[in-house]
């Protein structure tokens, strides 16, 4: 047995042995003296160059050139980097929500305010991309990067280019439709194609919206995010809406996939910004990472990694030609001019749209009493088994 | 006829259990741009090689792996004394404390982990310091201690406890005749308990996700991808994981067998 046991620790020391990290590598500049500061930054999963395949390593550069530290950890939605921040448990330095999640931050008090001395880069962001409805003034964020929504679709079995949302009710592609599985992109969806803002406030238009994402569900294979790519490539969807700044790579890969962006309704316009939550313990250092990340060169290299649109002409310049002459990255003026950006809605119009989105993905509220029904037979069988055992040992007992 | 269809049903099963790991192993060797865990395009390590250059994927794992170990080991020797402890009450204490000892087993996941995140994050505006490695660590103890009771315990309960008795009868301090007696008798079920707390706490995502502060743990950063693309550094990271463990489980149970054969072969002679 004690072997048994040294056995399992050792394969342990030998796991934890090629885990520690590998030393950074050397660089031929002078790198700055170390401050002993350390900013946690709280990203998108894979939302930055690592340095992978001889790309830029911009947390290690940042590291190299300013001696601050960075702490660099990931979430997956909005909605769980504003609970995170809300619960108290973790002080963010950096944090990168969208455009209504820093809307909806900056009501509720939970964003410093940036001091833009700190951050002469942003002179480098263009025009059109400084105060926008999110940010009014434009004195809580900085944009990182901007997309639009767009459809995928199976070249071999859709053969117009898809120019309006109507293609995902088209009902000659039942079963072969994905759907976003988060309620303001497939919400999104269902108001432009009835002409309605992402923004209302009228419950009628989201209930009629609602109503709209019920017709459709049965034409849905899945509801998912990440696994559109994977169903598209084997051919097993034919149809999905995602993110712009995702979709070149596949398009590029695969002959048979194209991705579309409907030109009739207009699309969802988002940016994901750089922002300073309250309570962070070191501002200063926290604006230098959002100068650094807006230094045009820093950010040429990231985008072509990331995949997202830069809001920076000149950091545009310095990319691959190829990228930034692709309408998927950069599509042309006449397709932003006729989209819209995601602002934050009142707290109530919200719970009513988490409502709406459990119904429209459970079915109808029909559907609770067979769930009670059935749960309520399970336990009408178990209390059964159980009376059935004691009588049987009782009577066990008695011979 | 019985026989074939046993076996026919024996390996629908097992299909069923492994048929994932295998795709997932395939797919750690695929040669793709597009990150595709659905289209095979060719062999290829290149995962791999960017497994190891991924200095955010490594670090979480290297801090899941630290929380395990000790958690594993806090939980372990914090379980085994209070299986002991709990052994020695009288029926109905000791009833009433494997209850509660029990009750954060029951209670869901997400329970605990919003519950200790209230906890630690009272405790440390308190104390002036932050949530970190340190709070998941405690987090992951508290859930894998019942787990480490619940498997010592029948070892115990077997245990006969006049041998305890014996070995103090014949001259042996307390503690000597627990190091002597009970702890070999015990330790299968203080290794399948640490066993058990160690892969408990690699696999947590809901409590580390609540608990951990601004420090990352594998599942966290697992799930951290999904807006884009789980990357296939991960296939190839589960498949170094579940090699290691492997070779693990292989070398233990032949170990064990080769220590059997020799009792037997010393029993026939």
């Amino acid at each position: 047995m004690k072997k048994l046991l040294s056995l399992f620790l050792c394969g342990l020391f030998f796991c934890t042995c090629f885990i520690f990290p590998v030393s950074a590598e050397e660089s031929g500049e002078e790198a700055a003296p170390d401050t002993g500061v350390t900013i946690n930054v709280y990203n998108w999963g894979e939302y930055i160059s690592d340095g992978s395949d001889g790309t830029l390593n911009v947390n290690q550069e940042f590291t190299r050139r300013t001696g601050i530290h960075v702490n660099y950890t990931t979430f997956d939605t909005n909605e769980s980097l504003y609970s995170k921040l809300v619960s108290g448990g973790a002080s963010y330095d950096v944090i990168f929500p969208s455009d209504y999640m820093v809307a909806r931050m900056i009501n509720e008090g939970m964003l410093e305010k940036l001091d833009f001395s700190n951050i002469p880069n942003y002179t480098y962001i263009d025009e059109e991309y400084r105060n926008l409805a999110y940010d009014p003034k434009n004195e809580y964020s900085v944009p990182y990067t901007w997309g639009v929504v767009g459809i995928f679709y199976n070249k071999k079995y859709v053969k117009e280019v898809p120019t309006s949302w109507d293609v995902l009710w088209d009902d000659q592609y039942q079963g072969k439709i994905l759907m976003f599985d988060n309620p303001r992109d497939a919400f999104g969806i269902a108001q432009k194609r009835l002409g309605y803002s992402f923004n209302s406030t009228d419950m009628a238009e989201w209930q009629e919206a609602a109503e709209l994402l019920k017709e459709q569900k049965p034409l849905v294979q899945a509801y998912v995010m990440d696994q559109i790519f994977d169903k598209m490539e084997i051919g097993e969807a034919w149809l999905a809406p995602y993110y712009a700044g995702d979709a070149a790579i596949l398009v590029e890969e695969n002959d048979s996939i194209g991705f579309a962006i409907p030109t009739e309704e207009g699309t969802n316009f988002f940016v994901d910004a750089m922002c300073i939550p309250e309570g962070s313990q070191h501002k200063a250092e926290a604006e230098a990472y959002i100068n650094f990340l807006c230094d045009p060169e820093i950010a040429a290299a990231n985008m072509e990694y990331v995949g997202y649109s830069t809001p920076e002409s000149s950091a545009k310049e310095l990319m691959d030609e190829e990228i930034t002459s692709n309408p998927i990255y950069y599509p042309p003026q006449e397709i932003i001019d006729n989209s819209e950006v995601f602002l934050s809605l009142p707290s109530d119009i919200n719970e009513k749209i988490d409502k709406l989105w459990v119904e429209v993905k459970m079915g109808s509220s029909g559907s609770t009493y067979t769930l009670i029904a059935v749960l309520a037979g399970f336990l009408l069988l178990y209390i059964v088994i159980v009376i059935t055992k004691t009588m049987k040992r009782r009577r066990m007992n008695r011979y | 006829m019985k026989k074939t269809l046993s076996r026919v049903y024996m390996a629908l099963i097992f299909l069923f259990l492994y048929a994932p790991i295998v795709i997932l192993i395939l797919f750690s060797f695929n040669d793709s741009d597009t990150k595709s865990r659905a289209v095979w395009s060719g062999f290829s390590l290149r995962w791999y090689q960017k497994l190891f250059s991924n200095a955010e994927l490594l670090n979480a794992l290297r801090n899941t792996v630290i929380i395990a170990i000790i958690a594993a080991v806090v939980a372990t020797i914090l379980g085994t004394v209070a299986a002991i402890g709990i052994n020695s009450m009288k029926k109905w204490s000791k009833r009433v404390i494997m209850n509660i000892g029990n009750l954060p087993m029951v209670n869901p996941e997400i329970v605990t982990g919003i519950s200790l995140l209230l906890l630690f994050v009272f405790g440390a505006r308190l104390l002036h310091v932050e949530l970190g490695i340190f709070s998941v660590i405690l987090a992951h103890i508290t859930f894998c201690l019942p787990y480490v009771i619940l498997s010592v315990m029948p070892k115990l309960r077997q245990m006969d406890n006049s041998l305890y008795e014996a070995a103090q009868d014949l001259g042996c301090t307390p503690v000597r005749s627990f190091f002597k007696v009970v702890f070999p008798e015990i330790l299968p079920g203080i290794i399948t308990g640490a066993v058990m707390a160690f892969t408990l706490s690699i696999d947590d995502f809901v409590i580390s996700y609540f608990t951990s502060g601004t420090t990352q743990t594998l599942p966290v950063y697992i799930y951290s991808m999904t807006r884009k693309r789980v990357s296939p550094e991960i296939n190839a990271l589960s498949t170094l994981l579940f090699g290691t463990i492997l070779v693990l489980l292989l070398i233990v149970n032949f170990s064990k067998k080769k220590s059997g054969d020799t009792k037997e072969a010393a029993q026939e002679r």
